[in-house]
């Protein structure tokens, strides 16, 4: 039987620090419960992609080092693929790291330059201080908005180019700056941003989102998802945005960085 | 002592008394906080006292069961050992047992301290540690980006600071710590057994490439997280030979185990009541630590075989005639060796797994996805899941693949226990893994009930 969805998983061994492996596990079992089946290849450093093979492609966030290894990896040939893949529908999904190297690069606290690919007009310069905590946005995909909750960790402060759109605006949290207001890039059927968490297990709404771009890549006309219970992901999900309120609330009144 | 250190430590003993007066928890830390804040040098001056010297042991996993086992040992070969209580492990804890401690024979008597990884610079700084046994770095849910490369290099810093260089007992294991021994003298421990080995680096392993050049590492035995017999395909680096090596594990299922260990010393056989492959390591360290403080190994391994369980640490209890077994799951690594050691006993599982997310814990929970579950689920007949973040164990275990009929979701912890207990049938075990805070949530019910002892009494 071939595959409903093919993913193809960017640096598996290099970028999976933020549990990168639970949204991978949230397309497989949406689309299982929906009697569809996902194929998952993973791609490593000195591995080729060939961008007609996918619908859907992933990206994680690792450590620095790791991260140097990938941006190397990138450069050139393997990051025009990618582009040319969204190009040409491909859905895209990158967390953190995997956000910063889908953009123009990260300028490291020492100077240092990490090249990204550019698909995203997003730039990345790392600031002094971390940026953590639960945050929620509101997030605008084909014109449908929905609260999306998550946590963040990153040091790097993220700013788009004129024309980018963000994921989301921030209603609590910091986003790409914790200055903009924004949260994420956008551009086609490709999402990047800092919120994991994981980000889809609580989020199903997004998760099926972009599974319903990667089922129209790969048939070539738009599928309606059947629903599924997802009694537990909104549970989970009212916690992780009672989160975000209260950090919100904490910071206000001085508690918290 | 001197007659300022005496005076510094009267008051901050006082400041320990009138906090555990007013009910704040066991008070461990106070004294601690009040000394180092009138008198800092006052802890040197203490610690220098200590005739037989202090050793610190230090790690992310591990730590508080090897310090236990390492206390047996100094013990039974006759040195008063002032140590400091679980979980008071930064500086003020350190200086607190120091403050509290009124050696009978100040010539002999020796210190023994847990460190936090991060407070470990602080404390050798000021303690001047006759030997220092470090153990593993995990990946840790408080803050992971970038941490354990950092602790990494505050830990080399360390050992480069002017002053005596401590004996450095080591786990061969870790690339992490091997590269601390780098051209110094080291005691290293580690495991040499095949048997135990698993096929692969597990989904949540760290530091997998060459501390010297980058390469990805190669492993010719993986024991857990990314501890193993390893070495540098491209520069040759590779683990260094073991000079106390554990030559059979000895599993023996959740009871415990019965390792072979192979010392400079002779080999010895340790019958360990604490289970699994992570207590076998732990063990070795202790070991290894009694050996670097000049103990002779037969005695250091029978002292290490009495030590029981530390503080929620596989404890072993009994609720309304009903066992149960505490088994602290703090981040992956740890989380995975406990699905381990459940899984080395056959028949089915009860589980009661509790997340919470406060500081102590990590506010960010996404590590219960880099741990191990799915091989446990088909084994478990009941998985009750609770906690502040019980919604997203339940999620993990949803999506994992388990049975929904087998999932209860209960966040009141106490509601929890009681329901997850009532589900185990008769001659059954619950084995209950939560997190920090969680853990002290359900002990305190377990107190309640009259099953355990407090925490800062048996500390
Ligand atoms: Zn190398």
């Amino acid at each position: 039987m071939s595959a409903d969805v093919r993913l193809c998983h960017l640096y598996p061994d290099e970028m999976n620090i933020y549990a990168d492996r639970g949204n991978i596990a949230v397309f497989q079992r949406r689309l299982e419960w929906r009697g569809l089946r996902l194929e998952v290849r993973g791609v490593g450093p000195g591995e080729t992609i060939d961008p007609s093979a996918y619908d859907l492609i992933y990206m994680g966030g690792g450590q620095d080092r790791d991260q140097a290894v990938v941006a190397h990896d990138l450069a050139g040939s393997k990051g025009d693929a990618i582009i040319s893949a969204v190009e040409d529908g491909v859905a895209l999904l990158a967390v953190c790291g995997g956000y910063q190297l889908t953009g123009h690069g990260y300028t490291g606290v020492d100077g240092s330059r990490m090249p990204g690919i550019g698909l995203f007009d997003a730039d990345t310069i790392a600031g002094d201080t971390r940026l953590i905590g639960d945050v929620l946005i509101n997030a605008t995909l084909d014109g449908q908005t929905r609260e999306v909750a998550g946590f963040e960790n990153h040091a790097g402060r993220t700013e788009l180019g004129a024309g980018a759109t963000p994921l989301g605006a921030v209603l609590a949290g910091h986003g790409n700056s914790g200055v903009s207001g924004g949260e994420g890039c956008t551009r086609l059927r490709a999402i990047g941003t800092y919120l994991h968490g994981p980000l889809l297990p609580r989020n199903p709404w997004l998760a099926d989102h972009i599974l319903g771009w990667a089922l129209e890549h790969r048939t070539g006309s738009a599928t309606e998802l059947k629903a599924l219970d997802d009694t537990m992901e909104i549970a989970a999900h009212a916690v992780a945005v009672g989160r975000a309120h209260g950090d919100r609330r904490e910071r206000l009144m001085g508690r918290r960085g | 002592m001197n007659i300022v250190a005496s005076g510094s430590a009267a008051i901050a003993r006082a400041a320990g008394r009138a906090s555990r007066a007013m009910g704040r928890g066991g008070g461990t830390s106070v004294p601690g906080v009040v000394l180092l804040r009138i008198n800092p040098r006052a802890v040197d001056t203490i610690a220098d006292r200590l005739g037989g010297g202090s050793i610190l042991v230090s790690a992310t996993n591990g730590k508080t069961t090897t310090t236990r086992m390492l206390g047996g040992a100094l013990r039974a070969d006759g040195a008063e050992v002032i140590t400091n209580a679980a979980g008071a492990n930064l500086l003020s804890g350190v200086a607190a047992a120091l403050v509290g401690a009124r050696p009978a024979r100040p010539d002999t008597a020796c210190g023994l301290f847990e460190c936090d990884e991060a407070a470990l610079p602080a404390v050798m700084a000021r303690v001047h540690p006759r030997a220092i046994v470090l153990m593993n770095l995990f990946r840790d849910q408080l803050d992971r980006h970038g941490e354990l490369e950092a602790i990494a290099e505050r830990w080399q810093a360390m050992l480069l600071a002017p002053g005596a260089l401590p004996r450095l007992v080591l786990a061969a294991d870790d690339p992490a710590i091997a590269a601390l021994g780098d051209g110094r003298e080291c005691l290293w421990f580690g495991l040499d057994d095949p048997a135990v080995a698993t096929g692969a680096l597990p989904h949540a392993a760290d530091s997998t490439r060459c501390r010297a050049c980058g390469t990805p590492l190669t492993y010719d035995h993986v024991w857990f997280g990314h501890l193993g017999d390893w070495r540098c395909p491209a520069c040759g680096s590779s683990r260094p030979p073991l000079d106390v090596a554990v030559i059979d594990a000895g599993l023996r299922g959740a009871t415990g185990s019965d390792p072979l260990i192979r010392t400079p010393d002779g080999e010895v056989i340790l019958h360990l009541t604490v289970p699994g492959l992570h207590n076998v390591l732990n063990a070795a360290a202790a070991l290894a630590g009694a050996l670097a403080m000049g103990i002779r190994a037969d005695v250091a391994a029978a002292a290490i075989s009495q030590v029981p369980a530390a503080f929620g640490r596989a404890e072993h209890l009994v609720v309304d005639g009903t066992d149960l077994v505490l088994l602290l799951a703090k981040n992956p690594a740890g989380a995975n060796e406990n699905v381990r050691t459940l899984l080395l006993d056959p028949g089915d599982h009860h589980i009661l797994v509790a997340l919470n997310d406060r500081i102590a814990d990590g506010r960010d929970v996404s590590w219960i996805w880099d741990v191990d579950w799915e091989p446990l689920l088909p084994r478990v007949s009941s998985v009750t899941v609770t906690g502040e973040r019980a919604h997203d164990l339940a999620l993990r275990f949803r999506y994992g693949g388990l049975d929904p009929d087998h999932l209860h979701v209960i966040p009141d912890h106490r509601a929890a226990l009681a329901s997850a207990i009532a589900a185990v049938p008769p001659g059954g075990c619950l084995e209950v893994l939560p997190t920090y805070t969680a853990m002290h949530d359900i002990r305190a019910d377990l107190v309640a009930r009259g099953a355990a002892s407090e925490f800062w009494v048996e500390g």
